[in-house]
């Protein structure tokens, strides 16, 4: 059953007619063009679809577009503004903390989060904080780096 | 503006696209068009098919068609194996099936619909009558009589024997003071690139062109080969590998799904996709690993090895793909001399086909199972004699070497110094002091232990000759192309392929110090076959010693034209022109200076160029080495083990590379962690796990123990430098280095944590339970040996 919902995204608000099932992932991907979330899996293990939902992290393959209706999402695709990357899409170049760079849309979207809730992490925290995104291609050590150079540059120690 | 050297840490070209969202996957491509494939996949390991009805399916509002694999068993031909062993059993492989298959994820039907969803509930109502058949799944058992048979062509499922000899093992057993014999089991591994693999395929019928996207490490090789099996002209056929998601060996093949896709876009007349889901990824895309090793070691109480002897049961899974054959023979067998003088080396290996998915390369590919056995059977020999791993170790290195060493499985390493290695470890870790913490942790009820990996890895693959006489079906050599335009800047086409490795940076580095023009005048483009020059892609952690050494020829050749054109621009010898930080200058005329730029556009613009000079300043450049290369290193791991759960922890990883020189620190410090995290999780979580009648019982993320960050210590890393002379840069290759140490690094330690318990070997992975069982079981033993001695002693 086609479904009318309204979501903002990335500042800008859009009606769209989607099936009841399609997931939030398949509506940012398919509907909005907005190819920088990613699909890494089918049963929520892999966080490469992260994004926000009314400003908390969530696997949007976890939920329905439905769901998002009224609701304001942010993407990879927004969060440099004006050209300037966000500081942690900056810290994960400055560290490497990417490789092919699959996971890192959603790698940077939860680690985002995670300093909005503790700005000031350890790196078992860090480690902690991003254990539902799976990456395979740095062993994590260099998105640790990552997390741990952004906190710092936003307030937070080393 | 980056005036790059080689040797620095640039900051990643790649990154700017990749963590803003503006990467393009395969995925993200959409075609005016475009209609979707969903895939029916066989539920069983092993049926003949009876019936296949697509009725239902095909009645579905929004489906345009749907195949059979008969429909298309004529054009979509049978998926070759690349490799090829003496007297090898290659049965035919369909990419789709239409009389029997052969595991689980077999492609039985392909349905095409306007919209994903809708192809996959068609998929669903796609209705196949199979006649199940008894199936097998270790590669051991497929062997003996009477075994479910999988192929006509082989009886007894062995699709090839393979053997290497160097020395005497026999004889060398016979005189041996001590020989130790362990079965090792190297599990099988499921590859887990985060991106699954998947495929657009657009065929333009006005003109005969078939372009296929996808998700390869391969396409020039994958175009030669989809063009080999389906007769479409390969000089029509273009093949894109765009921004991939990771592949460590499971994208380098010719996968069914690429036939496919290509031979419906060609009878629909319609762009098609097919994205593989996760679960269809867990059983459609090559898995690794999956030895079951018997192996012996022999030696001197001294300490000194005098042979090494391994039978090894290789799974091969239902089909051979690709390379499969060259991984557990020429990669395994050839590399089971590790870092040590054995004079006598006997390697047999029976690839055996089982209804599982196919075992191809998975990063590392054969070497960390060499590595494996080789370290852990050395690690048992020095426990056998009662001393040190070190020492054993030491007094078994080959000393060090600049020009080459032959070794007894007739292999020739480059260049080493693998006491360089060590003591470079050691000089960071401080064993003595583990020592004594680890004894007064013991008597606290903790376990700590530490492990030792001294490898050696072969890269840069490959010299064609070589390679081709060991039995791959096509030289591996590399190729580039430098493109100057006339405003200077540069274009780089290269023949490798890259998914994770930063080519366009480190590649991009190398041309900025060769030629002195910024990092951002020089674009590097790789993975299409209709922009590039055939080149063999990325695999092997062979694109900077192959790919990389064919850019510097190509170079080299801009560089000397460049200079003539210069020459003449100065009024000068060309002997008297010097070239740096990409200026052309007169030793003694100071004024008299050409920036690089401005001879760029002198070679275009051809005004003034030296006699018979060809205009334009563009070289291309083939690169076949003479020998391979073989990084090596020592990587030294602690481990700390609750004895109340099994539960094992890393608590810390040292590793020490020695890959030669390093253009980029960054991104190589960085590809060691990645292969290092892979290694443990083998070590400690990683397996796939079929039960007996086909069924993978790992068939999904939720089932199968991805490494998270959680799991994972961070790294120390460093490096000795020994180059190699098979190339000018004198670099030898990264990628795997990592992974082919770590498991053993982390067995050892776990075996260095409980020996004074009597345990001897533990197979991975490491579950909780499984390291209980292995602790409990010693304690029972060692309380009846107690209780027997107490008795004989009455
Ligand atoms: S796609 Fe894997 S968690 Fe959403
Ligand atoms: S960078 Fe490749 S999966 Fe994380």
């Amino acid at each position: 059953m086609p479904t009318t919902i309204t979501v903002t995204v990335n500042g800008t608000t859009r009606t769209n007619e989607v099936d009841e099932r399609l997931l939030l992932v398949q509506y940012l991907r398919e509907v909005q063009n907005l190819t920088g979330t990613h699909i890494g899996c089918d049963t929520s293990n892999c966080g490469a679809c992260t994004v926000h939902l009314n400003g908390k992290a969530v696997k949007s393959c976890t939920v329905f577009a439905v769901q998002a209706d009224g609701g304001t999402v942010k993407t990879v695709e927004g969060l440099a503004s004006n050209g300037v990357m966000h500081p942690m899409q900056a810290a994960f170049k400055e560290k490497h903390g990417l490789q092919c760079g699959f996971c890192t849309p959603g790698m940077i979207m939860t680690s985002i989060e995670l300093l909005e809730r503790n700005p000031n992490p350890s790196e078992a925290e860090i480690r902690r904080g991003i254990r539902g995104n799976l990456c395979r291609c740095t062993g994590y050590h260099n998105i640790v780096e990552a997390v741990k150079f952004a906190a710092a540059g936003t307030g937070g120690k080393k | 503006m980056v005036m790059a050297k080689l040797g620095d840490s640039v900051r990643r070209v790649e990154d700017d696209r990749l963590i803003t969202g503006r990467g393009r996957y395969v995925d993200d491509i959409k075609l005016n068009g475009m209609l979707y494939v969903s895939l029916v996949r066989s539920p069983h390991a092993h049926a003949l098919i009876k019936n296949v009805d697509v009725s239902a399916a095909a009645a579905l509002p929004g489906v345009e068609t749907v195949f059979t694999g008969a429909d298309l068993q004529e054009q979509l031909g049978s998926l070759p194996a690349g490799w090829t062993i003496k007297d090898m059993v290659a049965p035919p492989h369909p990419p789709m099936a239409f009389e029997k298959v052969r595991v689980v994820g077999d492609a039985v039907a392909a349905v095409v619909a306007i919209d994903p969803a809708i192809a996959a509930d068609a998929a669903q109502l796609v209705d196949v009558t199979y006649e199940v058949l008894p199936a097998i799944v270790d590669a051991e058992k497929a062997t003996k009589p009477g075994a479910p048979q999988l192929h006509e062509e082989s009886s007894d499922n062995v699709a090839f024997n393979w053997e290497v000899h160097g020395g005497d093992y026999a004889t060398a057993a016979k005189s041996a003071e001590v020989v130790v014999k362990q079965r090792i089991i190297n599990q099988r591994l499921i590859p887990n690139s985060m991106e699954t693999r998947g495929v657009v395929a657009d065929y333009d019928p006005g003109n005969d062109h078939l372009t296929i996207y996808t998700s390869t490490q391969i396409p020039h090789l994958m175009r030669l080969l989809f063009s080999l099996i389906t007769g479409h002209p390969e000089h029509k056929l273009r093949v894109v590998a765009p921004d991939v998601g990771g592949a460590f060996g499971c994208k380098l093949y010719l996968y069914a799904e690429e036939v496919i896709c290509g031979i419906i876009a060609k009878n629909l007349g319609r762009p098609v996709k097919w994205t593989e889901g996760r679960q269809e990824n867990y059983v459609a895309t090559t898995h690794g690993r999956d030895h079951i090793a018997d192996v012996e070691i022999c030696g001197n109480k001294d300490g000194t090895i005098t042979g090494l002897n391994a039978h090894i049961y290789a799974n091969l899974g239902a089909y051979l793909s690709t390379f499969a054959p060259g991984i557990p023979t020429v990669l395994f067998g050839l590399m089971l001399s590790g870092q040590y003088k054995i004079p006598s080396i006997s390697c047999k290996v029976t690839g055996v086909f089982t209804n599982t998915t196919p075992v191809d390369a998975y990063r590392g590919a054969g070497r960390p199972e060499a590595t494996h056995l080789v370290e852990r059977m050395v690690d048992m020999f020095a426990q056998e004699i009662g001393r040190d791993p070190l020492v054993v170790r030491r007094k078994n290195f080959l000393a060090p070497f600049k020009n080459g060493k032959e070794v007894a499985t007739g292999v020739k390493y480059d260049s080493g110094n693998y006491q360089g290695a060590l003591n470079r470890a050691l000089e960071i870790f401080d064993v003595k002091a583990f020592r004594e913490e680890q004894r007064a942790a013991r008597k606290e009820g903790k376990l700590l232990g530490v492990g030792f990996s001294t490898y050696i890895e072969i890269c840069g693959m490959a010299p064609s000759a070589v390679a081709g006489a060991l039995g791959a079906g096509a030289g591996l050599w590399e190729s580039s192309t430098v493109r100057v335009h006339p405003t200077g800047k540069v274009t780089v086409l290269t023949g490798t392929s890259p998914h994770g490795q930063g080519h366009e940076t480190s590649f991009a580095q190398i041309v900025s110090a060769e030629l002195g023009v910024p990092m951002e005048d020089v674009d590097v483009l790789h993975g299409d076959t209709d922009r590039q020059q055939f080149g063999t892609g990325t695999f092997g952690s062979r694109s900077l010693a192959v790919g990389g050494q064919a850019l510097m020829m190509s170079l080299k050749k801009v560089k000397d034209k460049a200079l003539k054109i210069a020459a003449r621009e100065l009024d000068a010898d060309p002997k008297m022109v010097r070239f740096e930080d990409g200026v052309y200058s007169l030793e003694d005329i100071a004024e008299k200076q050409l920036p690089f730029a401005s001879v760029a556009l002198a070679a275009h613009s051809a005004l003034n160029l030296p006699p018979r000079m060809e205009p334009g300043l563009e070289e291309t450049s083939f690169f076949d080495p003479e020998n391979f290369t073989w990084p090596f290193g020592a990587h030294i791991c602690v481990v700390e083990i609750d004895e109340a759960t099994g539960e094992t922890k890393i608590a810390k990883y040292v590793a020490v590379d020695d890959i030669g020189n390093v253009i980029n620190p960054m991104i190589v410090d960085g590809m060691v962690h990645g292969g290092i995290a892979q290694g443990i999780g083998q070590a400690l979580q990683e397996g796939a796990v079929y039960s007996s009648d086909g069924q993978l019982l790992t068939g999904s993320m939720l089932d199968y123990a991805v490494p998270t960050a959680e799991d994972l210590p961070s790294f120390i890393t460093d490096r000795t430098v020994t180059p190699t002379n098979v190339n000018d840069l004198g670099a030898k290759g990264a990628g795997e280095a990592g992974t082919i140490a770590a498991s053993p690094a982390v067995i050892n330690a776990v075996v260095d944590a409980l020996k004074h318990l009597g345990v001897k070997h533990i197979d991975m992975p490491l579950r909780s339970e499984h390291v209980w069982r292995t602790i409990n079981d010693a304690k029972v033993a060692q309380r009846a040996n107690r209780s027997v001695s107490a008795v004989k002693g009455s």
